[in-house]
């Protein structure tokens, strides 16, 4: 093909006003995905902060809010309400730990109901199972249970908000390999379950029966030859495009790489626990992220210039990225600062048993972070196709899909400045 | 463009080169039809275009390979990417991405190219392949054909020189088939990329090359000009072998050729009705050439029926696959089931065999004897086994032990069914398969004559063959029609789903088409397949009006007559 010298370039300009259709409706588009992980990390750091059931069951509100408003129709988007089984999990896991492993209750406490003892040898005495449970030791539990749901539930609304795939991109050069590695595998597990449904399915056609390692094997085995073959063929495709291509890298350089990227990520662990563990010396917190922050930078640039490649329409970081990702990590900074006024009420004390009150700066905070909901765009409605796509049929392979009728609005031209319709309004901001 | 010079492929598990001393050159903007039978090292042949032979493939290359200047020993296929593009026969294997548009980016993204010009080319390819109303489709989603458009397309992004297609229609119904193609020869017309292409059904294909790559076996390739090539290659389409039949010259390629070379033909053979193929019993035997008109057959006692079906309905998930369909199979009766992707066929045959869900209707299979029989459904998997054998789309599925004799052994015992045994049925069907091979090792026909055989042990009245034809050449189909040929010859009733309308026309009595899960046509093969443009086969177009539609029909005529038109 002739290739002229492409003249109109993408608009970059940064024009939040033009944002603003004028029907007083915003142009839908997806939100960077780092703005999203940016919000919710720091979410999850702020609720590493509390211990305030009021506070932590805002937070919840506030994801659920803010997941409800802006998550997309995509299947990795519908899942967060899983996370919040996880979430019911992990309170109940702790609560039943803390009635069975029963320590440290004092005569003051208001007792439940009392488990039978198990006795335990000599050599055990540090822990003792059963006994009596009080009100105080299971609503610790709880709030301790609940801090961890939150935080949980703060990735599972990265997740849900931010295509991985997306997200996976804006991986550094360097980790380039990483990203494909698991992309690859987002997208061969669903074959998988096909696959063995596939097989199963024709286990009955051989009249398979038997139980056991033997039926097993009738369905293991050609599910994983038939994946090692999809693989294999992936695998050659992939090459033959053009994947992982030689930059410029040599032997030394490979390895310089690895050893700043391992001493950063010690760096950067030893940082994260100073600064989420109050009791840690304040030495370990900042300095030691900023050290580890700084050789992983270095790692990252290093790796990546062996890499060579570019990206196909970006995410482009704007407004509304900043104001999501600020709000949240404004929130956390405030959580960190009114720790130290306010520690009793963010951290309330079950002895004796009260209720706790809902402190004013980490409030707005959390409510801060909410505002995320608006500041971010409008997600971009789904595209279906004319009618449902019927599944596939046993045996069949996932192209039987319908024929897609033609959309008329979804016609473009080849001009790349017009070409973009209404969805893609990062890019195409009309001038 | 292409240069392969004294070049010798060997691989290190096989006593002989695949290729031997292979002299060749391709020119710019060619596009060369790669014929041959499997395993003669067609793929072997594409592979070392792109370098995926030997860097991918393992094996010794000798000799030199360089395309558009660079020695593909010294470039693994990463590095030719932006000159050679390869698209494989399942377009769902290559894909790497979600949408059509970033799949459409990816080989550019491998490449550098900035970020401008990539939005570009995603534009014009978009427009180039029609593609540009399902940009932002999830890929799954997408029909055969547009999946493999999108597979060139985005091959076709990093502007390679010459693209590489290593059977791209095998999976396509013809439809899908005819628009892959017609993306393909206008690549080639409009902006003079090279093409190497490898087909199974050559009759798609043969009028559009420019130059035929014949690979007689024995490691050689033997370049040509199409016309001379089928002149004498053993494997050519219908339209050849039946100018060659004729002795035409030149030998006509495309059907328009033909039928202006035919108006001889047509008169001589007018006067005579066209034979019916002859298959020994329960159906009378008609000899060739004698009185065995369509008509006739049609007239001929009733066998006895073997599979009656009404009102069969499957759904999932609340859509319909398969709406009411009524069939019925006789015995010694081959009925074809033809439709495009995703009409229902395979969701018909699961629910015939009763492995498949059935949400309403009833399917009554008796015994070949007429003793016993019931609704598969309902009967236990070994019962329903013995009244109605499947062999599923991808027969490997029912493959799980270590070697043929394995399998034969467990197929025999889970059958229990007094007969020949699996080893027997396998040899009859596919002989000289090694006890000790591994059944992944099998070519794709032995594959589905060793599933056929595994299906056969339990001796069903009923056979049900899902896409048996798919990946399997000239040779092989002939196999596959004369075992269908004696299945149906020992009573029993097969019907096989197929696109391949020329194996249709050589193996079939009846055909069915489905459309949107119901059964739109059916009748004898000639009156079905014959009346629409579609699926007619190229004897029936050539020779229209009068009913021909096998070239061995024509061959029975001009023999008994004994002499040429």
């Amino acid at each position: 093909m002739h290739e002229p010298k492409v003249t109109g370039t993408l608009p970059t300009r940064h024009r939040p006003g033009a944002r603003r259709v004028p029907d007083g409706r915003r142009l839908a588009r997806a939100l960077h995905p780092l703005a999203w992980w940016v919000w919710a990390l720091a979410l999850a750091t702020a609720v590493s902060r509390t211990n305030n059931p009021l506070l932590l069951l805002l937070v919840l509100a506030v994801l659920g809010y803010v997941v409800t408003l802006r998550r997309t129709e995509a299947p990795w988007a519908r899942g967060f309400v899983y996370y919040l089984y996880l979430a019911l999990t992990v309170v109940a896991i702790r609560v039943v730990f803390r009635a069975v492993f029963a320590t440290g209750t004092t005569p003051r406490d208001h007792f439940l109901f009392a488990l039978p003892r198990l006795p335990t040898p000599d050599w055990y005495a540090g822990i003792q199972i059963g006994g009596p449970v009080s009100l105080e030791a299971l609503l610790s539990a709880a709030t301790d249970g609940l801090r961890l749901a939150c935080m949980l539930c703060c990735i599972g609304a990265a997740n849900t908000l931010a295509n991985p795939k997306r997200a996976l991109r804006v991986l550094p050069g360097a980790l380039y390999e990483l990203g494909v590695a698991v992309t690859v595998s987002i997208s061969v597990a669903p074959q998988l379950v096909q696959s063995v449904q596939r097989v199963r399915r024709a286990r009955r056609l051989r009249a398979g029966h038997g139980t056991g390692a033997r039926a097993l094997r009738g369905i293991v085995v050609p599910v994983l030859e038939d994946a090692l073959e999809r693989s294999l063929r992936l695998a050659a495709a992939m090459d033959s495009r053009g994947y992982g291509r030689a930059g410029s890298a040599t032997r030394r350089s490979r390895r310089l790489t690895g050893a700043l990227l391992l001493l950063g990520m010690c760096g950067l662990c030893a940082g994260a626990y100073g600064l989420l563990d109050a009791t840690a010396p304040r030495l370990l917190g900042l300095p030691a992220m900023a050290a580890g922050a700084l050789l992983c930078v270095a790692g990252l640039r290093l790796g990546g210039r062996r890499v060579t490649r570019t990206t196909y329409r970006p995410d482009p970081w704007r407004f509304p990225e900043w104001a999501v990702a600020g709000c949240g990590v404004l929130s956390a900074v405030l959580l960190f600062v009114s720790a130290g006024f306010d520690a009793a009420a963010l951290n309330p004390s079950y002895y004796p048993l009260s209720w706790p009150t809902l402190p004013p700066v980490p409030t707005v905070a959390i409510l801060l972070a909410g505002a995320a909901a608006l500041l971010a765009p409008p997600p971009v409605a789904p595209e279906r196709p004319a009618r449902p796509v019927p599944p596939a049929p046993p045996g069949a392979s996932a192209r039987s899909g319908a024929r897609p009728s033609v959309r008329p609005s979804a016609r473009t031209s080849a001009r790349p400045s017009d070409a973009v319709p209404a969805r893609g309004a990062g890019e195409a901001e009309t001038p | 463009m292409i240069a392969f010079d004294q070049v010798t492929v060997h691989y290190d598990d096989m006593a002989e080169p695949v290729l031997r001393e292979v002299d060749l050159t391709v020119e710019e903007g060619e596009l060369c039809l790669v014929v041959g039978h499997t395993g003669v090292g067609k793929s072997t042949l594409l592979g070392l275009v792109n370098g995926l032979v030997p860097h991918f493939t393992g094996g010794t290359l000798h000799g030199r390979v360089t395309v558009d200047g660079r020695d593909t020993a010294d470039h693994p296929p990463r590095e030719l990417a932006d000159v050679v593009g390869v698209v494989g026969q399942d377009p769902l294997d290559g894909f790497v991405t979600d949408t059509v548009e970033e799949e459409l980016a990816y080989s550019m993204e491998q490449l550098a190219i900035p970020p401008a010009t990539m939005r570009k080319r995603v534009e014009e390819t978009l427009d180039l392949l029609g593609l540009a109303d399902l940009r932002h489709r999830a890929l799954y989603e997408l029909s055969g054909g547009q999946q493999q458009r999108v597979a060139i397309g985005s091959v076709l992004t990093a502007h390679p020189r010459v693209l590489v297609l290593d059977e791209p229609t095998s999976a396509l119904d013809p439809a899908a088939a005819e628009e892959v193609l017609a993306a393909v020869t206008r690549l080639v017309h409009d902006l003079g990329v090279t093409v190497l292409v490898a087909e199974h059904r050559l009759e798609r294909v043969v009028q559009y090359a420019d130059r035929v790559l014949h690979l007689p076996g024995g490691g050689r390739v033997e370049p040509g000009a199409p016309a001379e090539v089928f002149r004498t290659s053993a494997i050519a389409p219908p339209v050849v072998e039946l100018g060659r039949l004729a002795d035409w010259s030149p030998l006509p390629l495309s059907i328009r050729d033909a039928r202006r070379a035919a108006a001889g033909l047509r008169s001589r053979l007018a006067p005579a009705p066209p034979p019916v193929r002859s298959r020994p019993a329960p159906r009378s035997a008609d000899t060739a050439g004698a009185e065995g008109a369509v008509e006739d057959a049609a007239k001929a006692p009733a066998s006895p029926v073997l599979l009656t079906a009404r009102g069969v309905t499957v759904s999932y998930r609340g859509v319909a696959a398969v709406r009411e369909v009524g069939l019925t199979l006789r015995a010694g009766e081959v009925t074809a089931l033809m439709g495009r992707n995703g009409s229902g066929k395979s969701s018909l045959l699961w629910a015939l065999q009763g492995s498949g869900p059935r949400r309403s209707g009833s399917v009554r299979a008796r015994r070949v004897g007429g003793s016993g029989g019931g609704d598969p459904r309902e009967l236990s998997a070994a019962a329903a086994r013995r009244l109605v054998g499947l062999v599923p789309q991808t027969p490997t599925d029912l493959l799980y032990l270590e070697s043929v004799r394995q399998e034969l052994a467990q197929a025999d015992a889970e059958s229990a069914a007094a007969g020949p045994t699996a080893r027997e049925l396998l040899d009859r069907l596919a002989p000289g398969i090694d006890g000790a091979t591994h059944p992944r090792d099998l070519s794709e026909g032995q594959k589905l004559a060793l599933v056929l055989a595994v299906q056969l042990a339990a001796a069903p009245g009923v056979v049900l063959l899902d896409e048996p034809t798919r990946g399997l050449d000239y040779q092989a189909k002939s196999r596959l029609v004369r075992i269908v040929d004696e299945l149906a010859g020992e009573g029993r009733a097969v019907l096989i789903s197929t696109h391949d309308v020329e194996f249709v026309a050589r193996a079939a009595d009846r055909v069915a088409v489905m459309a949107e899960g119901e059964i739109v046509a059916e009748g004898p093969t000639a009156d079905v397949i014959v009346a629409s443009p579609v699926f007619a086969p190229q004897v029936a177009k050539v020779l229209a009006p009068l009913p021909y539609l096998t070239v061995g029909q024509v061959a029975a005529v001009l023999t008994g007559d004994g002499g040429r038109v």
